[in-house]
């Protein structure tokens, strides 16, 4: 197929481009603001002071941000290799119950750090095993990934809310959620680090989870730039026909990525079950996993854009909250807004200012050609 | 279980179709044509809401029930132009335009509809005059007597909608315009080779547009069912996943219309016996009504697997096309 777009200097096309998409979804929020009758400028400065202008909110925002890095990478993991996994969120939640069961099997025997390491593995297993599905139908049966995870989403969905309520739920219990984790279950927050900067209010709910998804995205950026496996990814993601000539197999990387795919997601609970909430409650992920097609679009897919869209990402999460109770007319909802428009420009309108920027910066036909590349 | 119970499911099996029904019509428009289309949820939202806001608005001019249904159709109408232009003009990824407005849907409409009513996120509740009432088919009193006929039409057919009607009505619309007009048969051929059909002198980009409005304007009525028929205001995210059941029902019926029908009529079925089942077991077990939520998505990745039959999207479905110059 043509490709109807002028070749781009490099610097344009992953730097600008995605920057001005980025700052354009942000611009028609404000126009939103302004609909709203509210200054968005004022708006700004209260969500970004609600989000970095105390120890608190800035605790949130890395909470936050920690939930988003892996859902997030989970998400751009699978855009390399050209697969679609729309099921973030109910590989987290899925995810969740592995990680809970470990809680409730360890908590009363052991210290948080024996239970951490089996947590994140059953965390990651059971986020893996829901994305196997869809991934061995789309490698095998040729079934669209993007609709049997979405399904899968709401299948996750009924079935944690029969699991909690028929059998994790305590019998004496009206809430349906487990019970809650004793200290054993609990990693702990980075409240020491904290009190190193002066806050004084309650503990945030940042945790060393935090560390475990910085890690992850290093881990992530060795796996598809240094490892045999990460380069027939990419090959895959650029081109499935040829990536198959070459010897690859499709069907492998296929699931293979999903797994990996799923596993991340499914440690986002480590961060909110284990991390925060101390128990597994309905609907945890409360979205997690759908703002990580936001924000692996927004960072491009590379992990380093991933962590900085993540961070962007829990400032508006924690920033919302603080700017919903200041500006009663703006409610937490602006968040998704925003999120929606981030998916919008940086995602499905991303040709919108090519052309534009293509007049400006291309480079002259003849000087590409002799290049060879 | 008595004749009144099942005669009850089955009444509310028509209700909860109709949404189903018109938004599975919706997508089918959209996905013949070659855009995929998985912001039909956001659609029916969106429309929801400017179902709910303009009948509020209308509501004492006494025709607030259709100023209603044309705004669901044109804000329907709107959010397709937007999904139309990311997909066919700006050759966007149809998936991620599809969430896109899903999502601006759920946020927006909240957002507005708290900042404008403050009443958590709900347009106010309409008065009966408002909304589309219940029609009375002609002869149903006198019928309602006749043994099991009687009941069907007095107590089945009878006593919808406006808008239940239509969304019946749309099923062999469609199959005809698909089937039997020269739009339809460039509308199948476009989203199986849009050359094909350029090479033919006909272009790709308007019929592809045009099968993405009517998409919208179906997607509006859906929204406009659950706002000011079902219900009598927008509540937020009030569509509740039925795009997605609606799009389940769509591969379900292989992107035809007739066994669309028996989809959404299944799909809508398993919702009205959802609830009865919560207190009455069946044949001796009690069915968790998590499962029977969760029976249609299951059914159709199944379907998918391709263990019932074999479901085939349009070829062309998600890839923009590029004319060669």
């Amino acid at each position: 197929m043509a490709n109807p777009y002028a070749k781009l200097p490099r610097w344009v096309d992953i730097g600008l481009l995605p920057a001005v998409n980025v700052i354009v979804g942000f611009l028609v929020a404000g126009l939103v603001v302004v609909f709203l009758g509210e200054n968005p400028w004022e708006a700004l400065k209260l969500l970004v002071g609600g989000a970095l202008g105390s120890g608190r909110g800035l605790g949130s925002t890395l909470y936050f941000m920690t939930s988003f890095t892996f859902t997030g990478l989970a998400v751009a993991v699978a855009f390399h290799a050209g697969l679609f996994n729309i099921g973030g969120e109910g590989q987290a939640y899925i995810g969740g119950l592995g990680v809970a069961l470990a809680c409730l099997a360890l908590d009363p025997y052991v210290p948080w750090w024996i239970t951490f390491p089996f947590a994140i593995l059953m965390g990651a297993a059971f986020g893996a095993a829901w994305a196997a599905v869809p991934a061995y139908l789309q490698a095998k049966r040729g079934s669209h990934i993007v609709i049997t995870t979405i399904m899968f989403n709401f299948i996750a969905a009924s079935l944690m809310v029969y699991l909690l309520v028929n059998w994790l739920k305590p019998p004496s219990s009206m809430d349906p959620s487990t019970r809650l984790f004793s200290d054993g279950g609990m990693v702990p927050t980075l409240r020491a680090i904290w009190t190193m900067f002066g806050a004084r209010l309650s503990s945030p709910p940042v945790n060393i989870t935090f560390f475990l998804a910085l890690a992850s995205a290093f881990g992530v950026w060795l796996l598809i730039w240094r490892t045999k496996l990460g380069y027939e990814i990419r090959a895959m993601g650029l081109n499935p026909t040829a990536a198959h000539y070459a010897g690859i197999s499709t069907t492998k990387i296929t699931i293979v990525t999903m797994l990996i795919s799923g596993a991340l997601a499914g440690m986002l609970a480590l961060n909110t079950v284990m991390g925060n909430v101390g128990k597994l409650t309905v609907d945890f992920v409360g979205g997690a996993g759908f703002v990580g097609i936001a924000v692996a679009l927004m960072g491009r897919s590379h992990p380093v854009g991933v962590l900085l869209a993540a961070l962007l990402f829990g400032i508006l999460y924690q920033g919302g909250s603080v700017l919903s109770f200041q500006m009663p007319a703006i409610s937490r909802d602006m968040i998704i807004v925003i999120q929606a428009l981030v998916i919008l420009f940086a995602g499905a309108l991303e040709n919108l200012f090519r052309p534009a920027l293509a007049a400006m910066f291309a480079k002259p036909p003849q000087a590409v050609k002799p290049a060879g590349a | 279980m008595d004749s009144v119970i099942i005669l009850s499911v089955l009444d509310s099996t028509l209700r909860l179709s109709t949404p189903l029904l018109l938004a599975c019509l919706a997508g089918l428009y959209a996905e013949r044509s070659g855009v995929f289309d998985i912001g039909i949820e956001g659609k029916m939202l969106f429309a929801a809401f400017g179902a709910g806001v303009a009948a509020t608005y209308f509501q004492a001019s006494g025709v607030g029930e259709w100023a209603g249904l044309v705004a669901a159709i044109l804000v329907g109408v709107l959010a397709a132009l937007l999904h139309g232009f990311a997909s066919i003009s700006m050759r966007g990824n149809q998936i991620v335009s599809g969430v896109a407005i899903n999502f601006l849907a759920i946020g927006l409409t909240a957002l507005l509809a708290k900042a404008w009513y403050a009443e958590g996120g709900k347009t106010p509740q309409l008065p009966n005059e408002a909304r589309f009432q219940q029609i009375t088919l002609p002869f149903a009193d006198v019928v309602q007597d006749v043994p099991v006929l009687g009941d069907i039409y007095s107590g089945l057919l009878s006593g919808h909608s406006l808008l239940v009607y239509v969304a019946f009505a749309a099923v062999p619309v469609t199959w005809w315009v698909l089937y039997r007009t020269r739009f339809g048969l460039r509308l199948r051929a476009v989203g199986e080779n849009p050359a094909a059909v350029d090479t033919a002198g006909i272009s790709v980009v308007q019929l592809r547009y045009s099968a993405v409005m009517i998409c919208g304007v179906l997607s509006g009525i859906a929204g406009a069912y659950l706002a000011i028929a079902q219900s009598a205001n927008f509540a937020p995210n009030m569509t509740a996943g039925k795009g997605f059941i609606a799009l389940a029902a769509l591969i379900f019926a292989k992107w035809k219309p007739v066994p669309a029908l028996g989809a959404c009529l299944l799909f809508g079925f398993l919702e009205a016996v959802a609830i009865p089942l919560q207190s009455q077991p069946l044949f001796g077990v009690k069915v968790p009504s998590q499962f029977i939520n969760a029976l249609p998505y299951v059914l159709t990745v199944v379907l998918l697997a391709g263990f019932i039959g074999k479901a085939i999207p349009p070829k062309a479905g998600g890839v923009p096309y590029v004319k060669e110059r």
